[in-house]
């Protein structure tokens, strides 16, 4: 038994903070916010140099091979310095590719988000706030010719606006698939939204008349052995939802540090404020949620390649937490810094937008709980 | 990470498992003599008793990770304690072994580990609790002894106890109030001991009031140096469990909850039906199964040689947490059958959740109030000013 990161896992978080730490401070995470495309090309292709896009993609599809554990890790410090980038919706569209589709299908795809050539995404949300499978109706059609024909829209998606490669969830006569649809297809249109958080971009997609060939319809019409298109939607959901709370933990950790900072060097009434117990408990209790919630977190994403069957328990056991977790912190840490603390220019503004766009995303507490009831015999 | 278990561990859970499945009969079925006549002997056999200490004193050399996997199985199996004296195990045995002369381990151990002598802890005071290095109970050395006037408070079974391990104050210096105290070992029937009971709200008396009136304790039963008490408290208080055994019991409990929750009617409807309640429970459920995470954690660091970490006070928490939850929500379910008590006929489960609802404080209070868990946390962890 053991509860602990290795020397590689240790070494990768550290050369990714020093990494972020220099390229990609909050005046960095601004200033890209701010411009109209909320976009750093340069930003982005620096990372696909590392190789951060296809840290979880196959050694043989042009990645690094690691494990979901691995890319949690990573995450963590793409949170915590708010990094402005579509690594998420590229890593989780490239799982989606992995678990669906053929390996040919893994062979023509995977290597160009590995690179980071191409930017991806997963459009799954028909509705502002379900995720789940039986809520997909976006029509796909096989026509005589073999080809098939997208008609319908997803109306959030993560980082639509600069994604290239769309991974669709899709209604079809045998259930829910997977398509991956690139971004230049005659009859998508992309609208981009104004976001709260500006590190994240959101925009509906809609597929009018939007024809692809069959081989970019994931896998077999019949799912693998013993499995099923649902399943594996299942898991994608499963394993986007702890990479976003890899996100959310390393967001939150930097938040109540800046909190817990202030708290130490602010005077009020001749001493630190943290020297009060109405400001050191809070934070005590925020430091509780947070590293429960990190527990939670790493053995769910532990489960996902160790022991599948866990896996969904654990990852609603993750969100559900994480999601008290950053928006206690995100408001307290607001409430901590005073008048300051809700200024443009005090960076916990930019933690508490992030919290509130972590919290829907795929699931609020609620949501999962209601899950983790229902997987708990009630 | 890993978290599986390596092939000897695997064999040891096995043995553990095979020993419970021949030696432990179901809960109904044990009697009344099987505690004593039966399974402590047993367990003893085994080293059972005492698993983390040295084996040179009498126990039996568990590795950490063995005592996680031997306090996991036992909760599991729901098996009677490891021994009589749950003080003497935890706190006096670690003490005795890391402070006390040879003499003095050979004198005290055995009876611990057969479960002959109970003990049991003497450092809250009436004006201090929280702060405990503020004790006053004074002890005066007088050639080849102490003589000790004062009193504690909250000593836990005193009345069951044959013996208590005292922290006395033996100097005063106001700039170090830790350096003043000094731990003493004293015979529960000494001369000028007297033992008066509290009745706790639910009605039962687990703690007591012990008052010293010129007890004469021979240097022999000072256990450490004369101003060592702090260090030996310190050493005894940071022996505390990681909380992974606990997760068992507690998910046990919730599972009891569940079938309250099945069997109860909300406002004429199930109330399984009832949004409020199922998340609720998962709620819970999540918290429990975070503490188990957490415990793991802890662990490991254990393993590493890392001392106790943060994760004790962050289960601490939580444990306090669940149980008032817990008790509410067991009230809340039976309606109005929430206020009667165990005997009448709309009370499920023995009156379970009534128990609960009004022992809680026994739990939550002793060993460090949430606030001074919050406090070490704090101040310890995130490394904010002290109070």
């Amino acid at each position: 038994m053991n509860f602990g990161f290795t020397e590689e896992q240790d070494l990768l978080r550290s050369e990714a903070r020093k990494f972020l730490a220099e390229r990609c401070p909050t005046s960095e995470v601004r200033r890209i916010g701010e411009e109209q495309t909320g976009f750093c090309s340069k930003l982005w292709s620096e990372i696909a140099e590392l190789g951060w896009p296809g840290l979880a993609i196959a050694e043989d599809q042009g990645g690094a091979g690691l494990a979901w554990l691995d890319l949690v890790v990573l995450l963590e410090e793409a949170g915590r310095y708010l990094l402005p980038l579509p690594l998420l919706s590229t890593s989780v569209a490239a799982r989606a590719i992995r678990e669906a589709g053929t390996e040919r299908q893994k062979a023509s795809w995977l290597p160009r988000l590995a690179t980071g050539a191409q930017i991806g995404t997963l459009a799954l949300y028909e509705q502002i706030d379900a995720a789940e499978a039986e809520h997909t109706k976006l029509q796909a059609c096989r026509k005589p010719s073999g080809a098939w024909r997208l008609d319908g829209e997803k109306v959030l998606v993560p980082d639509a606006p600069q994604a290239t490669l769309f991974v669709v969830a899709v209604r079809t006569t045998e259930g829910v698939r997977f398509a991956v649809v690139p971004a230049d297809s005659p009859g998508i249109e992309v609208e981009a939204f104004p976001t709260m958080d500006l590190t994240k971009p959101m925009g509906a997609v809609r597929f009018s008349n939007v024809e692809i060939q069959d081989d970019m319809m994931l896998g077999g019409s019949v799912a693998p052995e013993g499995d099923s298109h649902t399943a594996v939607y299942e898991r994608v959901v499963a394993r986007a939802t702890a990479a976003l709370c890899a996100e959310m933990s390393g967001a939150a950790e930097a938040n109540l540090q800046l909190a817990v900072d202030y708290a130490k060097e602010r005077i009020q009434f001749g001493a630190p404020i943290g020297r009060y117990q109405g400001v050191k408990h809070p934070l005590a209790e925020m430091y509780q949620a947070l590293e429960s919630f990190k527990s939670l977190l790493y053995y769910a994403a532990w489960t996902l390649d160790e022991r599948p069957e866990e896996a969904l328990r654990y990852v609603s056991m993750a969100k559900a937490l994480g999601n008290e977790c950053v928006i206690r912190i995100g408001i307290d840490a607001i409430q901590i810094h005073g008048a300051v603390g809700y200024t443009w220019e005090h960076d916990p503004q930019l933690y508490l937008k992030r919290s509130k766009w972590s919290r829907a995303m795929y699931g609020d507490a609620n949501h999962h709980y209601d899950q983790i009831a229902s997987m708990g015999g009630l | 990470m890993d978290f599986n278990l390596s092939p000897e561990e695997e064999a040891f859970r096995e043995e553990v498992r095979d020993f419970l499945a021949e030696n432990l009969p179901p809960k109904h079925e044990r009697g009344t003599d099987f505690l004593q006549k039966v399974w402590l002997p047993k367990v003893r056999e085994k080293r059972w008793v005492g698993f983390s200490w040295p084996r040179e004193v009498g126990g039996g050399g568990g590795s950490v990770m063995q005592q996680a996997i031997l306090k996991e199985e036992m909760t599991r199996a729901q098996a009677p304690p490891l021994g009589t004296s749950w003080m003497g195990l935890q706190w006096v045995g670690p003490g005795l072994i890391a402070y006390g002369t040879e003499e003095q381990q050979q004198r005290f151990l055995p009876g611990i580990l057969d479960s002959e002598v109970v003990w049991c802890t003497g450092y809250s005071e009436p004006h201090c609790g929280s702060d405990l290095a503020a004790i006053q109970c004074k002890a005066v050395r007088e050639g080849d002894s102490y003589t000790v006037n004062g009193q504690k408070i909250w000593t836990t079974l005193a009345m069951a106890s044959d013996w208590i391990i005292l922290l006395v104050r033996t100097s005063t210096d106001p700039d170090d109030k830790h350096a003043g105290i000094t731990c003493l070992l004293v015979p529960m029937d000494a001369e000028g001991v007297t033992v008066r009971p509290i009745k706790s709200m639910s009605g039962v008396s687990i703690f007591a009031e012990v008052f010293f009136d010129d007890v004469r304790v021979p240097i022999a039963d000072r256990l450490g140096r004369q101003g060592e008490g702090w260090q030996v408290t310190v050493m005894a208080l940071a022996n505390e469990r990681s909380g992974i055994s606990e997760v068992e019991g507690l998910l046990r409990s919730l599972d009891r909850l569940k079938a309250l929750a099945k069997s109860s009617v909300r406002g004429g409807r199930p109330a399984l039906e009832d949004p409020d309640t199922r998340r609720k429970l998962a709620r819970m459920e999540t918290t429990i199964e975070s503490m188990r995470f957490n415990g793991l954690r802890a662990l490991t660091r254990q393993l590493q040689g890392e001392g106790p970490s943060s994760e004790t006070s962050i289960n601490k928490l939580h444990r306090t947490t669940l149980e008032v939850e817990m008790g509410e929500l067991g009230l809340l379910l039976q309606g109005n059958a929430g206020g009667l008590m165990r005997g009448a006929e709309p009370v499920p489960d023995g009156g379970r959740w009534q128990r609960m609802a009004l022992s809680w404080p026994e739990l939550v209070i002793g060993g460090g109030t949430p606030n001074i868990q919050k406090n070490i946390i704090a101040e310890r962890i995130l490394a904010l000013p002290k109070d």
